[in-house]
Parts: structure tokens; sequence; C-alpha cells
């Protein structure tokens, strides 16, 4: 059985939020489960006594004073915005309104 | 004006002689780079560079001017510039131009160098051959229709070809070195740390790191000299200060260098690429240095580590891009739909499927078996690495299993596109600094000699590029193409 198929790639693109067409869906299918099973190789190997590393470096707990500094300008960052109202990013609703509101 | 100079050093020395102005330097560069014919550019900055030029000479003529100073430079176009556009090779970022520049170029800028503008790169540098640009493949200046290796193809192009003295890219899992090597220029690889990523826009956090594309060992150096530091905008950056060029005129006599078999044995190796690096290996004991066969018996496990850790650190870097704060937003029917027409829209297909496999192997059910799993593999491949580096003090490899291909070749193929970085992300998964250089040809394409040093060891790095670049004249060969232009 392949390590994934298209319902659960279709799945996956939903969870990540990317809108797939039929054609992308089926490619991607066949590609990814070439990868995943060069991935699976992983399964052979014994790890039950070796801890996991996130990061290589030799460091945790990187602190700082919590001093106010100057941002960024406002202006400058709006002007990117593909939408704004006033100093505000402008985006769709995300919740609806309360009828009795 | 005569040839253009192509290393730091001889940039610096006619700078000074007054032979030639930095202004005369830029515009004959930016002339260079407006007439390339490999696609390096996604857009010059020829306003700023003159701009920058002439401080240069102000500066030039007071004295005391840093050695990169009118030094014109070419910026991976994923390193942010404040007021320049960036669109890291892809269309989700059309019209972003950053409002801060990144350490890296502020630390360049200190140093007077010149930046004439922003390279092409595989969309958001995952990639390496460079065809995975929204803006079209870049073309390898030895031979026009093979790629030039990615994802910092446009730097490794626009350097070996002339068009800039150095170049800065970004190194995930290989790409800077391999580019470097499959445009026949020294690509570096500093330790992870050494270079703060603040402004730089993030792949793979744990695994990026800036670093220099150059036609020479020292010219490397000088720039890791210029961009190494702790930055109080990165908290991953390690303060260990260090004088990168002290040994580069130390040589080899005494060194202990591994060489790895499992890098000769997997199947894919060209035969000119293996001949190449025994050549390279016997010219190092010729040198004095004493070889040592070593083992790191789970290289083969590194492609897979990477490319669970690599896709899953990526697919969470990349969830910024949702059309609410810059960049490019193509509106659905509510704010979900906005964000999955944007990504649909706005993101290629590598750039999709790893996205996708990240988010995989990140979510429910399978986070154990893929993401934890990688990461205990990863500590495996780091003691490996960390028992040879108790022995030897340099590792000898070939960078990439092959010299340059066809474009088109792989595009169909993943994961064959992939196993390019075989021996490179290694490397990245343990932090380590390396370097591509020069070895030789092999069909008259350039090799690339990976050497790798135990971390933040990059002056013993250093010390044996530049023994290998002394006695050899691999640096010195250059690409017709370019030479005719």
């Amino acid at each position: 059985m392949p390590a994934i198929d298209r319902s659960r790639v279709e799945h996956v693109a939903g969870l990540a939020r990317i809108a797939l067409t039929e054609e992308e869906l089926e490619r991607f299918t066949g590609q990814l489960q070439v990868v995943l099973e060069a991935i699976e190789q992983l399964k052979d190997v014994d790890t039950s006594a070796v801890p996991p590393s996130a990061s290589v470096l030799p460091l945790e707990n990187v602190m700082r004073e919590d001093e106010p500094r100057p941002s960024l300008p406002v202006e400058v960052v709006l002007a990117q915005a593909p939408d704004r109202e006033g100093d505000l990013f402008r985006v769709q609703a995300s919740l609806e309104e309360r009828p009795d509101a | 004006m005569r040839e253009l100079p192509r290393t730091i050093t001889e940039t610096a020395q006619r700078l000074r002689s007054r032979e030639l102005s930095a202004v005369e330097l830029a515009d004959a560069f930016l002339d260079a780079a407006s007439a390339d014919p490999f696609n390096a550019w996604l857009h010059l900055a020829p306003g700023h560079a003159r701009a920058q030029a002439a401080l240069a000479d102000a500066a030039l003529r007071d004295g005391d001017a840093p050695v990169l100073t009118g030094v014109p430079w070419a910026c991976k176009d994923i390193i942010g510039t404040k007021g320049i556009a960036t669109t890291a090779a892809s269309k989700i970022l059309a019209g972003y131009t950053p409002a801060y520049s990144a350490t890296v170029v502020t630390r360049l800028d200190a140093q007077g160098a010149v930046m004439l503008g922003k390279t092409n790169l595989d969309e958001f540098a995952m990639g390496s051959s460079n065809e995975n640009s929204a803006f079209g493949p870049v073309r390898n200046p030895w031979d026009p229709t093979r790629v030039p290796g990615g994802s910092s193809g446009g730097s490794a192009a626009a350097v070996s070809a002339g068009q800039a003295v150095f170049g800065l890219g970004t190194d995930t899992g290989g790409s800077i070195r391999q580019p470097g090597a499959l445009s026949g220029i020294v690509g570096m690889k500093p330790t992870y740390g050494r270079v703060p990523r603040y402004g730089v826009i993030a792949f793979a956090s744990s695994l990026d790191q800036v670093g220099p594309l150059t036609t020479s060992v020292e010219d490397a150096a000088i720039v890791c000299e210029a961009i190494f530091g702790v930055d109080p905008h990165d908290a991953t950056t390690i303060d260990r200060p260090i004088d990168v060029r002290r040994d580069l005129d130390a040589g080899v006599r005494g060194l202990r260098l591994g060489v790895p078999r499992e890098y000769f044995t997997p199947k894919g190796v060209e035969p000119g690429v293996t001949s190449a690096i025994r050549a390279a290996i016997a010219q190092f004991e010729k040198l004095g240095a004493e070889i040592v066969d070593v083992s790191l018996p789970s290289t083969d496990k590194g492609l897979a580590v990477y490319y669970i850790v690599q896709p899953s650190e990526a697919s969470a870097n990349l969830a910024r891009y949702d059309g609410v704060r810059y960049g490019l937003r193509v509106a659905g029917r509510d704010l979900v739909d906005t964000y999955r027409k944007t990504r649909g829209a706005g993101f290629g297909p590598e750039v999709k499927r790893r996205m996708i496999l990240g988010t995989y192997a990140l979510s429910a059910g399978y986070y154990d078996a893929y993401y934890v799993k990688a990461q205990k593999v990863r500590t495996i491949i780091k003691r490996e690495f960390d028992a040879v580096f108790e022995t030897v003090d340099a590792l000898v490899t070939p960078t990439s299993p092959t010299v340059a291909f066809a474009i088109g070749a792989k595009t169909n193929d993943p994961l064959q596109m992939y196993l390019n970085d075989v021996f490179t992300l290694p490397v990245n998964i343990a932090g380590l600094p390396g370097l591509s250089m020069p070895c030789g040809l092999s069909e008259g394409l350039p090799v690339g000699l990976q050497l790798i040093a135990n971390s933040y060891q990059e002056r013993t790095l250093f010390r044996v590029a530049a023994a290998f670049e002394r006695a050899t004249e691999h640096h010195q060969l250059r690409p017709m193409k370019a030479a005719a232009a």
C-alpha cells in the first residue's frame, strides 16, 4: 500500500490551506508516493536510545532586557498591504455577526 | 578599463591604485549584468549601486577603507533589502519591498561594498537546479543548455560569468556549495549560528545559513569576516569571535584529512567526478597531509532525515504567506478560501509539494513516525560526525554526484532532483561548516571538491582550501561563454 494516496494529499493540502487543481492533485500524489517510499527507510534505524535533535546549537534560553525600542514605521509597513483601512490590515470577516447584537 | 577584476583582493588593489574609481567599476559591472544572457538577475539596482559607489570613493579618498569598500556584489533575492524588491523568486511576494535590510546586508553596507542587485534562485530556495524560479531558469555560463545548480544559481552564475565580484547565497541543504561546484567557483556554508538570519526570508530555520560565492578562497574568508558574528536580532547566533583569515598560509602539512568511504560508493556518482576528487586527495597527500579512511555509516539516511525536517520547518515558515499583510492576494468567498486561492496561485509546484510533505509529516498520527524519528536520526548523524572529528581535522568529499546537468532533465522526478544534494545536506543536518571549490573538469564541466570541518573550525576549512588552491590551477579556469562575452 502506498504511504500516501490522493484523498490524503487532498486532506493535507486542506490543512495547509493550499488550493490544488485536479491535475496537481494527481501529479503530486504520484510524486509524493515516490519521495515517501525513500523516506520509509528511516524505520529500519534503531533509535530506541537516541534523543531527538531539534537544533544543533549549544544554546538554550537566550535572554535579553525587555526594553521598548522603535518599531518599523507604520506607513512603510502598511504600504505593503493588499488592502487596508486606516492603520489596519483589511480582511474578510471571519466571524459572523450575532443577529441580536 | 582593462578586463574587469575577478577577485575582491584584485578589486581592492586596483581601487587603491586609483586605476579606477568605485563609480566606474559599478557602472562597468552594471553594464555586464544588464547584458547577462543567463537570467542570473531578477532586478538590478543601478541607482542604489551608484550611490554606494560614490560613498565608497569618498571613503577610499579618506584612506583606511575596509577591503570590501567599492567591491560590487550580487545578492540572492531571498535576502531582504530595504527599499529594494525582494521576491524569493515567488509570485506570492509580487510587489513586496522590505521595510528593513537583513543584518548581512547592513554589515556589507558598513564595509562599503556595492550591491548591484538581486539574483535569481529556486523559489524560496527550494531546489538544486534553479529551475523552480517563478521567473525562469538560470543558465550555466559554462554551457547555457545546462543548469547552474541551485538554489543560489543566480549568484553563482553572476560570479562565474564575471558580472559581480562576489555573491551571497543561502544554504539549507547545499544551496551555496552545489551551485558553486556546478558553476566552477568557491561556495561556502558557515557553521550554523555564525551568520545572522535576521531579514533573510526563512525556509528551514534549523538548517538555513547565509554564505559567500567567490572566485577565490581568500575572498570567501574576507566575506565571512564581514558577515560573521552575533546579532541581537537573531537568538540563534553564536558569540565566538574568530580570525578567519589567520591560517590561510599555514599549509596542510601535519593535518589529518578524512575520506569518508560512503561518499564514493552510491550509484549515480559520475566516474569523472570520482576521479577528480581522487586526484585532489592525492594532491593533499603530496602537500604533506595525512589521508585517513573514515566511515560515516548513516550518510545514506541523510536524505530521508532532510526531506522530513526541511519540509516540516518550511511548512510552518511559509504559513505566513496569507495574502493579508504583503504580497499577492487572490480573494476567495471567505478568509480561508482567500488563503487557499492566494497560495494556490502564488506558490509554484515544488513549494506546494514541500508544504504538503511537511504538513503531512507534522500532522496528527504521523508526527512521531516521521518528524520525531527524523530528529532522532539527526542526532545519530551528528554523533557520527563528532566521532570522526575526534580523529581528523577536515573531511574531503565530492560536492555533488554529477557535473551540471541539462535543463529539464530532472524536473519531472523530484526524488532524482533531491539526490543532487546527497553529499551536501548531511553538513546542514549536523550544522557544520562546508566549502566547495573547483578541482578540475569532467566532460568539460567543473567538478566541486567539498571540504567539511568541525563546528566553528572555519579557520581549518579555509586553511585546507587555500593550500589546495595555491598548489593547483583549477580556480583559474573560466567559462568560455563568459570569457567571449
